[in-house]
């Protein structure tokens, strides 16, 4: 394939750095205080309220600012846990290989087996409510992906001459595999790292619109998404809104992945 | 007939493990269920006898086999909350969420195979992008928010559909498959669009190798080498990805039952986790779980029929 215009990689960087950037914004201002309940119910957008009003008068693109600051915040912990235990264990697994890694393996492909949402309810149900505890539930779910691709990627790799060589002359294990190795695998983990991201945002939605993931009063995409769906007749607007802030997010990275994927099979 | 048998051997192993994990997750938890059956100033003398009725005391081991054989024979334990059978809470239940997971599973099957070898064959540049941006668009809806949208375009704006008049299928089985088709379809949705971007990637690879330009060269058609040889190589990783979907869609059931408002698990596993009623939740754990390593059990079987190579194994 020849070298051309990504224009996914383009219209997905610009389209996730506009959304980071109003996330960033909402934790320092947003146009109205997303718990008052000063404004009319049910205003429908308009230049003063964006997005509209919810059932208490709340401004809902404050609300939808907030909610996608959580769910940022709690995507970001959950993939940094996912990346850094999964970095961990599937390099040691890969480039040791043996038993340990059979089972390791193992593990990671029956966890992965199972649907991811009902996974992090049940860890719920045991650690109770509340957003440290979703980080948790969902952080040791994302895990394997991470080190499986991180596995094959060191199993790959630690049979090349260059490590071999690096080896011979006396480089200490520790810095073969994050120094030699772990550099190699970044394009592999950049498009896993944004995959799962998203799926990391999806969950959490899905988690607070069952009503098990973030509480009231407190916004979340999900729970809004959940209470919106009461009032579909009378502002529609509210359900429109926040379920399209949801796909953006996530489009912008999906389509950062798929531009970042394009991008290593053209070098 | 040695594959087979091999298989369902790991079959048994593999749902026996999973029960095992299943049971013991749940025994781990800290906090004793009597206490909060019976309040905290119930007599040591009424919560031994509880825990007698509830078969909690006995080593874990022996608690495990009295729960798996009681299990096989379809008796699932007392709910803490409700002090009912949880089989009996279950009974007509799971059987709906069942019903819309299979539809949503034949769905995604049925449209995203032949969308997927149509898109497949579409080579130029203007139609990989086209094609690729639509599958990321798609990807991008939650299910539930296709749900929330179907039911307000359809429920709403056009009065075709009116959301909570369920119809249970003892009553009329049409109208029960007619309340499902649109919470099926927001299942599918992005379903069919992953499915659809797997099959055309692993058909456009397909297509590159050698064999794809030896048949070209004898002279067989393109329809004859896509349908002939290119396809039962590439649907090889399209079954897998749909053994997974399977799990997955059983999981998207549970959440667009809550925006039809349809009578499945959905509502009972909600209120059994957080009111840690952990009977109930583990017999669902349990159920789904035997589900999917079933589920993946067929992909095993479906493996052999499409690739024989793995026969000769």
């Amino acid at each position: 394939m020849k070298k051309k215009g990504n224009p996914f990689l383009y219209i997905g960087g610009a389209l996730s750095a506009v959304m980071t950037a109003l996330i960033l914004l909402g934790y320092f201002w947003t146009p109205y205080d997303p718990t008052a309940m000063e404004s009319k119910k049910f205003l429908p957008p308009s230049a003063e309220h964006l997005l509209g009003t919810d059932n208490f008068g709340r401004d809902i693109f404050s609300r939808v600012l907030e909610g996608a600051g959580t769910s940022f915040f709690i995507a970001v912990c959950v993939v940094l846990i996912g990346c850094v235990f999964g970095i961990l264990i599937g390099s040691l697994c890969g480039y040791y290989g043996g038993l340990a890694d059979l089972i390791l393996t193992r593990i990671c492909d029956s966890i992965t087996a199972f649907p991811s949402i009902l996974l992090a309810l049940v860890i719920i149900s045991v650690l109770g409510n509340g957003t440290y505890n979703i980080i948790i539930a969902l952080g040791i779910l994302f895990i394997p992906s991470f080190a499986r691709i991180v596995r094959s990627e060191f199993a790959r790799v630690r049979e090349l001459n260059y490590i071999k060589s690096a080896k011979l002359m006396g480089v200490g294990t520790g810095r073969i595999l994050f120094s030699h190795i772990l550099p190699n695998t970044w394009p592999v983990l950049l498009s896993a790292i944004t995959i799962g991201f998203n799926n990391a945002i999806l969950s959490e939605a899905s988690m607070s619109f069952l009503g098990l993931g973030i509480q009231p009063p407190e916004a979340s995409l999900g729970s809004m998404l959940s209470d919106s769906q009461t009032y579909l007749k009378s502002a529609p607007w509210y359900a429109l809104g926040t379920g399209c802030a949801i796909i953006l997010l996530i489009l912008g990275f999906s389509l950062l992945a798929e531009g970042l994927q394009r991008e290593s099979k053209t070098v | 007939m040695k594959y087979t048998v091999k298989k369902i051997l790991t079959l048994i192993i593999t749902l026996f493990i999973v029960s095992l994990l299943a049971f013991l997750a749940f025994q781990v938890i800290p906090g004793d269920p009597t206490t909060k059956m019976l309040g905290t100033e119930a007599t040591e003398e009424a919560r031994a006898a509880l825990r007698a009725e509830l078969g909690l005391d006995g080593p874990v081991l022996v608690r495990y086999w009295n729960w798996l054989s009681a299990f096989l024979r379809g008796d699932m334990g007392v709910s803490y909350s409700y002090r009912m059978p949880v089989a009996d809470m279950l009974a007509d239940k799971l059987p709906v969420t069942f019903l819309l997971a299979v539809m949503s599973f034949l769905l995604t099957v049925v449209i995203s195979i032949p969308l997927g070898i149509w898109a497949g064959s579409a080579k130029s540049r203007a139609a990989d992008v086209a094609i690729s941006a639509l599958d990321q668009m798609v990807m991008s809806v939650p299910p539930f928010f296709i749900g929330i949208l179907a039911t307000w375009l359809f429920g709403t704006v056009l009065g075709l559909f009116s959301t909570g008049d369920f119809v249970s299928w003892q009553e009329s089985w049409r109208g029960c498959l007619r309340y499902l088709i649109l919470p099926a379809f927001s299942i599918a949705i992005p379903r069919i669009a992953m499915t659809v971007r797997m099959l055309r990637g692993s058909i456009l690879s397909e297509l590159e190798r050698d064999y794809v330009r030896t048949a070209r060269s004898r002279g067989a058609g393109r329809r004859v080498i896509l349908s002939r040889h290119v396809l039962k190589n590439a649907l090889m990783p399209v079954i897998t990805f749909l053994a997974v979907s399977a799990a997955e869609i059983m999981t998207g059931s549970i959440i667009i039952e809550r925006v039809f408002a349809i009578p499945g698990i959905s509502q009972l596993l909600m209120t059994s986790i957080s009111g840690r009623d952990f009977p109930v939740v583990q017999a669902i754990v349990v159920i789904l779980a035997a589900w999917i390593v079933i589920i993946n059990f067929a992909a095993d079987l479906l493996y052999r029929v499409v690739d024989p190579r793995i026969r000769l194994k």
